[in-house]
């Protein structure tokens, strides 16, 4: 493009820009002083925008002029060198991880945002079983971390049972639900099944808002029972019977920080070490069939219905394990936390990783979480922030991060296919 | 009886608001396979647009009679195609192409984008705006309890009826709605024929944009609250109605639209409110059971 087209395409791209802002930008509505609206002016920031969009414009025709665009459909060198530095980078971070509470400089606020990231490494992994794996598209994962935490608190509030025990119920539970979203919806497909498992995670939260004789209503729950050492509770009192004292410890608040981080370090290496394991087997390689071509996979005798609400109700489990220990780290839960905006992030996190990869969705968990917290200070900002990210990762590599696809059994040497030459089906 | 009627009244009137944001929802999802999940935030941008701009009307003391709600609908019109079309642009258009979850996280991000563009800039808080159109008549009186058709529920009626008119040509007989036809059939053949798909998909948001500022504009004159959060629940309502009626089908969406206004009103009256949303769900849920299309959806037909 010459240089006086890309002036003009980028004046017409500031001219948008102003009908876009002149309005919603430049006149504020607030609440005046006989508590009517008045409109408050602010052309600075509509010119700010304007000439950011202006000179964004330009950069990007010019950046895009220097690169050849040619499409492709081999792995990008890109996904060749990640390929290559994989074998070492999953072992690396698995690693750093085991080892971030020992690494000096590591506080109490880093082991928190640790724990974050895990959670939602743990929820991504699972969500994968479902999305990224059986080809299932489920907008309402959060339906089933929800269950998790509210069954731990439950049990644990009413029953006074302990975290080990409310733990495989919470799974259990929440696989049970798995199964009955899973039924009805075994002949929707696609878009379909998309909206269903949304209004279930909708559906649910409402009953949580309104049960209010349960689960508290809007207030939730709070007082939940930390978890324990193995029955060995963490406090300061330094008697015999605390984890501190049982170990000839200095009591430190920052022990059970510490084993909150290995307790979902563990249970999110659990979610991938099934999920590898499963992968080989032959529920594995239908749950990866029947994403690729459902018709294909009814032809060769694999059982739909089994496969899919397998899928599901080991999918909801791992979310309802990571849901009792959201629960105990908090202490406290309410329906504020399970709104749809997480079920889109988990979903944002198992896709931006590149669907089916296990390095992926960890690195995407890192990247949009810890990303997040980062960016703490921007208040109000924030979610903007993320949303852009989201919708810039999404342009720039649609694939996701990890945009390949090891096949799960090969003949012969095993390869990296691109993403971009894998069938996906409509299941 | 008179009780029935009222609810039938607000039920319609909810509906038709549900229906043209569906019909947005439906068009996109014919022509191109996605779902939008930021249509029902660019409903919400329609809403601004209309409250400043009735802002600014009043500042300028030509806020009145039907000619400045004309007026103000156009502009909202306007400016949210815009909107639409801008978003196209940027999140869609380059993932044309793309695996299928691509445009619908791209969604998603627009959808939190302008959630929190619109929180930023006008900020959080509730607006409350006076009400513009008082007034109703009376359609008939029980005992102490009056049954009101208000003047703001007949518009949206009428306007709702009169733009799906306008909308049912625009599809049925110009050039640009064959074109859109075509597409949603199939898109490679059409553009093997000389139709600039590009194009024609772009007016397809520019238009359901259009409605959805429509449905705004409503919902701005009936309710007269908006905040940046109405987008949300009002665009999962409208895509169940789309998908209730059958997705991808134009009558379907304002059937299912009607149908979720009136589940959802009658269900408020009768039963709980607080389960309302429930209600709602649990028919589309039910609906798709027994018919997986929608009740107007065409059966796909599977090509092996």
């Amino acid at each position: 493009m010459s240089p006086a087209a890309a002036i003009r395409d980028a004046a017409i791209a500031a001219a948008v820009a102003f009908g876009l802002f002149a309005m919603l930008v430049g006149l504020r509505t607030e609440i005046g002083p006989q508590s009517n609206l008045i409109l408050r002016q602010r052309w600075a920031a509509v010119a700010i925008l304007c000439a950011i969009v202006f000179l964004g414009r330009l950069l990007i025709t010019w950046w895009l002029g220097r690169r050849a665009l040619r499409p492709t459909t081999a792995a990008g060198p890109w996904t060749a060198r990640l390929q290559q530095a994989g074998r070492l980078f999953a072992p690396a971070m698995l690693a750093l991880a085991l080892l971030l509470p020992v690494l000096p400089g590591v506080g109490r606020y880093e082991l928190d945002v640790g724990i974050l990231v895990l959670t939602y490494v743990m929820l991504g992994w699972g969500l994968n079983i479902v999305v990224g794996l059986a080809g299932l598209l489920d907008l309402g994962y959060v339906a089933f971390y929800a269950i998790g935490a509210y069954s731990y608190a439950i049990f644990a509030q009413y029953f006074g049972l302990s975290f080990w025990i409310c733990l495989p119920i919470a799974g259990i539970l929440a696989a049970f639900w798995g199964v009955l979203l899973g039924f009805p919806v075994l002949r929707l497909r696609g878009d379909y099944l998309a909206i269903v498992t949304l209004a279930f995670g909708e559906i649910i939260r409402v009953v949580l808002l309104n049960w209010t004789e349960l689960t508290g209503g809007p207030n939730g729950i709070s007082g939940i029972p930390r978890p324990t050492f193995f029955g060995l509770p963490f406090n300061a009192s330094g008697d015999p019977d605390s984890f501190a004292g049982f170990f000839g410890l200095e009591p430190s608040p920052s022990h059970r920080v510490i084993f909150l981080y290995y307790l979902i370090f563990a249970l999110a290496l659990l979610t991938n070490w099934v999920t590898l394991r499963l992968r080989r087997q032959p529920l594995g390689r239908a749950w990866e069939a029947l994403r690729e071509d459902e018709i294909a996979c009814r032809a060769l005798g694999i059982n739909i219905t089994t496969t899919k609400l397998t899928a599901f109700a080991l999918g909801a489990m791992f979310g309802g394990f990571a849901g009792a220990f959201f629960a105990t780290r908090q202490a406290f839960i309410s329906p504020e936390s399970f709104t749809f905006i997480e079920s889109a992030i988990i979903l944002a996190i198992v896709v931006l990783g590149g669907l089916g990869s296990q390095v992926g969705v960890a690195v995407a968990a890192l990247v949009m979480i810890g990303g997040f917290e980062v960016f703490r200070g921007l208040d109000e900002w924030r979610m903007l922030v993320f949303g852009g990210a989201m919708v810039v990762i999404m342009v720039l590599r649609p694939r996701g991060l990890v945009g390949t696809r090891t096949p799960s059994i090969a003949l012969g040497k095993r390869r990296a296919i691109s993403g971009d030459l894998v069938g996906e089906g409509h299941g | 009886m008179a009780y029935a009627l009222q609810q039938l009244i607000n039920g319609i009137s909810l509906g038709m608001i549900y229906g043209l944001i569906a019909v947005g929802y439906t068009m996109v999802y014919g022509i191109i396979g996605m779902i939008n999940f930021a249509h029902g935030d660019i409903f919400m941008i329609g809403a601004f647009v209309s409250l400043i701009t009735v802002l600014l009307l009043q500042a300028g003391g030509l806020m009145a009679g039907p000619a400045a709600i004309l007026l103000v609908l156009l502009v909202s019109m306007a400016i949210t195609a815009l909107y639409g079309w801008s978003v196209e642009r940027v999140a869609y258009r380059p993932l044309r192409g793309s695996f299928r979850l691509a445009p619908l996280i791209s969604a998603i991000g627009i959808s939190i984008v302008l959630q929190n563009y619109v929180q930023v800039s006008q900020g959080a808080r509730p607006k409350p705006m006076e009400t513009l159109i008082p007034g109703g008549i009376e359609v008939m009186r029980d005992g102490a309890f009056v049954v009101q058709f208000s003047y703001s529920q007949m518009l949206i009626i009428a306007l709702t009826l009169g733009v799906l008119a306008v909308f049912t040509v625009l599809v049925t007989r110009t050039p640009l709605g064959r074109a859109m036809r075509a597409c949603e059939q199939d898109r490679k053949m059409a553009s093997l024929l000389g139709i600039d798909t590009d194009r024609t998909i772009s007016l397809t948001f520019v238009i359901g944009a259009a409605l959805a500022a429509v449905a705004g504009t409503m919902y701005l004159l009936r309710y007269g609250v908006i905040d940046f959060y109405i987008g949300f629940l009002a665009g999962v309502k409208a895509f169940t109605a789309a998908v209730l009626g059958g997705i991808g089908s134009l009558p379907g969406a304002v059937l299912g639209g009607l149908l979720i206004g009136l589940i959802e009103t009658f269900w408020s009256a009768y039963f709980s409110v607080q389960y309302k949303d429930v209600a709602a769900f649990s028919i589309l849920a039910i609906t798709l059971i027994f018919l997986p299309t929608g009740l107007l959806g065409r059966q796909e037909v599977e090509k092996v």
